[in-house]
């Protein structure tokens, strides 16, 4: 696969710190957050916003009715938490896996474990389970999917261990993609099957507070070890024995990597389904911002790409009376823009 | 697109209904015509493509809601189910279509049964329910051409029910049976139901699908038609009909009155759930769960079984105090009537208190 220069090969040492990008990615966060707090079918004003903010603040009772209290509290907040919470997973998991198998069109789900999380959650909907038990599944399936693909390529390559671990995935994704099929064709289909498609296309409106305090030690936990990593993720872009001249202990080091990512996927995924296009396209954005090396370029598309899935979803839950599916914003949204910004980006070369 | 040579007139129609028909069919074919629309009120529900059937002894139906009207009006015939079904509703359907194997159901591309295992079966007649569309249409037509079986179409809204059960039964001769049923199904949707939607309020209601309850069928589609037809307001009028998916905030800004399900992980999620409760309905304890032995009461198959619940979401809409009581035995009337098995008042009152 080719990989365009202007993406990839700028010179580490050459690139400097530019505190504007960082400046333009906290004010982006911050402003859709007040955006997504202040929009939404139910009608807060921005003075009423303020009211509710200070009634918590000094513990005074809030002016507002319990419905709008609900609304801010807990509809919009945990939405927006989430929202930005998923978005950085998955951009973070994106970079990376795009470090480590040296490669721009790797995303999170390149080793099933977004094909696992949604076999499980489908399976959970078919057996008419109750909500929790279809985030489990879909958290346990993604896990299952990657620790099969990780079983399965140590098992077959020693050769060339990052493209059998690939091709290992690929395949468990197919197969794991060929079950959602089979069991959407099982399901009721005037009531499971709709509820399928809706999760695997993904969408935030059902989060609760409580599915927060279930993923938030898995996103904490796999941040941590990518943050504590980080530097050495950039050596992963050297060949194997080039990285292991340098002291990287290489097998660890991926097996770790491949860890943390899982984790935080399959969390990200279980909370929210199936986002597809976030963890693919907001590294490259965050590269161009502060280019490709990785200490640098964890937070930048954390950053990004918590305040990209944080408008994604105001518009999901804004344009229409219907929720609209995360993946298709997602997409129809970042898309355009990316190819925009690739454009701009030759002119200034 | 349906051709007019290739549609046979079911038994009973007249001739200037077939011209008619015939010429509504030809022009309508470049026109887009979409037959769902128009059938309802003036064209004859069913539509017959392939020959004409003679002796039907074994019929094949080719998903849930043609299932259900099967079972209603000659279980006997049926050869095999569509869908899967649990032990629990098998005790509720008669003897004879209890113990039929599941042979999966027929949809083109989404179909589970393969034509050999049809053709197999021997049926002499494929019996299909449902919203009818261009797209049901012609995917009617090529299986009729392609196994050279009869294959009727029938169009079925709720409020059609009774002229569904009568044309089907004429169809497979079970004139006197189908003229039973249809004068309950038309009893069902004149009584209670009929006050409910002659009263000056129609009370706004959401219903609420999947276990988070945040899908829901909008206003004019089938899988909630059933809110209306019991004198009911459906809180979500987002302007098209179909299943959706709606945010929280959405259905508090709706503020409906009544909020109505059929997944018993959601009635008690939302007993529960500290946003759910904040709904006045939830509050007043306006959540009613909606029975789903041996087919669901207001949905799941959209077909004949809803009548059951039209009659139990008419009473309830209204308040009526003693309506459990009434429910009850107008369940148990109905299984005895429609399915030919008797509940335990005891089963029916567990399903009614959501302990099912």
């Amino acid at each position: 696969m080719a990989v365009p220069e202007a993406l990839t090969h700028s010179p580490l040492a050459q690139r400097r710190v530019r505190p504007a990008a960082w400046v333009l990615g906290l004010v982006l966060l911050l402003a859709v957050t007040l955006v997504a707090f202040a929009v939404g079918q139910f009608e807060i004003g921005p003075a009423d916003l303020l009211a509710s903010l200070l009634a918590r603040l000094t513990g005074a009772l809030s002016p507002l009715s319990a419905s709008a209290e609900a609304v801010i509290w807990n509809v919009r907040g945990p939405r927006v938490l989430a929202a930005a919470l998923v978005g950085a997973a998955l951009s973070a998991a994106g970079a990376a896996f795009q470090a480590m198998f040296r490669n721009p069109l790797v995303s999170p789900d390149i080793l099933g474990v977004s094909a696992g999380c949604g076999l499980g959650a489908s399976m959970a909907i078919l057996l008419g389970l109750p909500l929790v038990m279809v985030s489990g599944m879909a958290f346990g399936g993604g896990l299952l999917a990657v620790v099969v693909v990780t079983l399965v390529a140590q098992r077959v390559g020693e050769q060339d261990p990052v493209l059998v671990l690939v091709l290992a995935g690929v395949a468990v994704g197919a197969l794991l993609g060929a079950g959602i099929s089979l069991v959407k064709l099982l399901a009721d289909p005037s009531v499971q099957l709709p509820s399928i498609t809706f999760w695997l296309l993904g969408g935030l409106n059902a989060v609760t507070l409580e599915d927060l305090r279930f993923a938030l030690p898995a996103l904490a936990l796999g941040s941590a070890v990518l943050f504590l990593w980080r530097w050495r993720i950039n050596l992963l872009s050297l060949p194997d024995d080039e990285a292991a001249a340098l002291g990287v202990r290489v097998t660890r080091l991926r097996t770790s990597v491949v860890a943390a990512v899982t984790l935080m996927t399959a969390a990200a995924v279980s909370l929210s389904g199936i986002v597809g296009w976030v963890g693919l396209v907001v590294p490259h954005v965050a590269r161009l911002l502060v280019g490709p090396e990785f200490s640098r370029l964890l937070p930048m598309a954390m950053l990004l790409g918590a305040a990209f899935l944080v408008l994604a979803d105001t518009l999901a839950r804004t344009v229409a009376a219907i929720e609209l599916p995360l993946s298709v914003l997602t997409a129809g949204v970042g898309a355009p823009f990316f190819l925009w910004l690739l454009g701009r980006r030759r002119r200034l070369e | 697109m349906p051709q007019a040579v290739d549609a046979v007139p079911p038994a009973g129609l007249r001739r200037r209904g077939v011209l008619r028909a015939a010429l509504a069919l030809g022009l309508a074919g470049p026109l887009g015509w979409r037959p769902g629309a128009a059938a309802a009120t003036t064209a004859p529900l069913m539509r017959l493509y392939g020959p004409a059937p003679s002796a039907i002894r074994r019929v094949f139906v080719a998903g849930s809601p043609a299932a259900v009207l099967l079972t209603c009006l000659a279980p006997d015939l049926l050869v095999g189910w569509p869908m899967t079904l649990s032990p629990q509703a098998r005790a509720l359907l008669p003897a004879v279509a209890r113990n039929k194997p599941t042979l999966g159901r027929l949809a083109g591309r989404g179909s589970t049964v393969n034509l050999g295992a049809l053709l197999a079966q021997q049926p002499d007649l494929i019996l299909d329910a449902g919203t009818v569309d261009a797209t049901y249409a012609s995917t009617a037509q090529r299986l009729a051409a392609q196994t050279g079986l009869p294959y009727a179409l029938v169009d079925g809204r709720l409020a059609d029910t009774p002229a569904q059960l009568r044309e089907v039964g004429r169809l497979l001769g079970v004139n006197t049976r189908a003229q039973r049923l249809a004068a309950h199904a038309e009893e069902v949707l004149g009584g209670p139901a009929l006050a409910g939607r002659a009263a000056a309020h129609h009370p706004g209601v959401y219903l609420a699908r999947s276990a988070d309850g945040l899908e829901t069928a909008t206003v004019g589609a089938i899988n909630g038609e059933i809110i209306e037809a019991a004198g009911g307001r459906n809180v979500a009028a987002t302007g098209r009909a179909g299943v959706v998916r709606v945010s929280m905030e959405q259905v508090l800004g709706w503020a409906p009155e009544w909020v109505l399900t059929q997944d018993l992980n959601f009635f008690r999620h939302a007993q529960q759930d500290p946003v759910w409760r904040t709904l006045s309905a939830i509050q007043a304890g306006r959540l009613l769960l909606a029975p789903s032995l041996p087919f669901g009461w207001i949905n799941g198959p959209p077909g004949v079984n809803r009548l059951l619940g039209v009659a139990w979401l008419a009473e309830r809409l209204r308040g009526r105090v003693g309506a459990q009581d009434e429910a009850l035995a107008v369940a148990v009337r109905f299984h005895t009537l429609f399915y030919g098995v008797t509940p335990e008042p005891e089963t029916v009152r567990s399903w009614l208190d959501g302990r099912a």
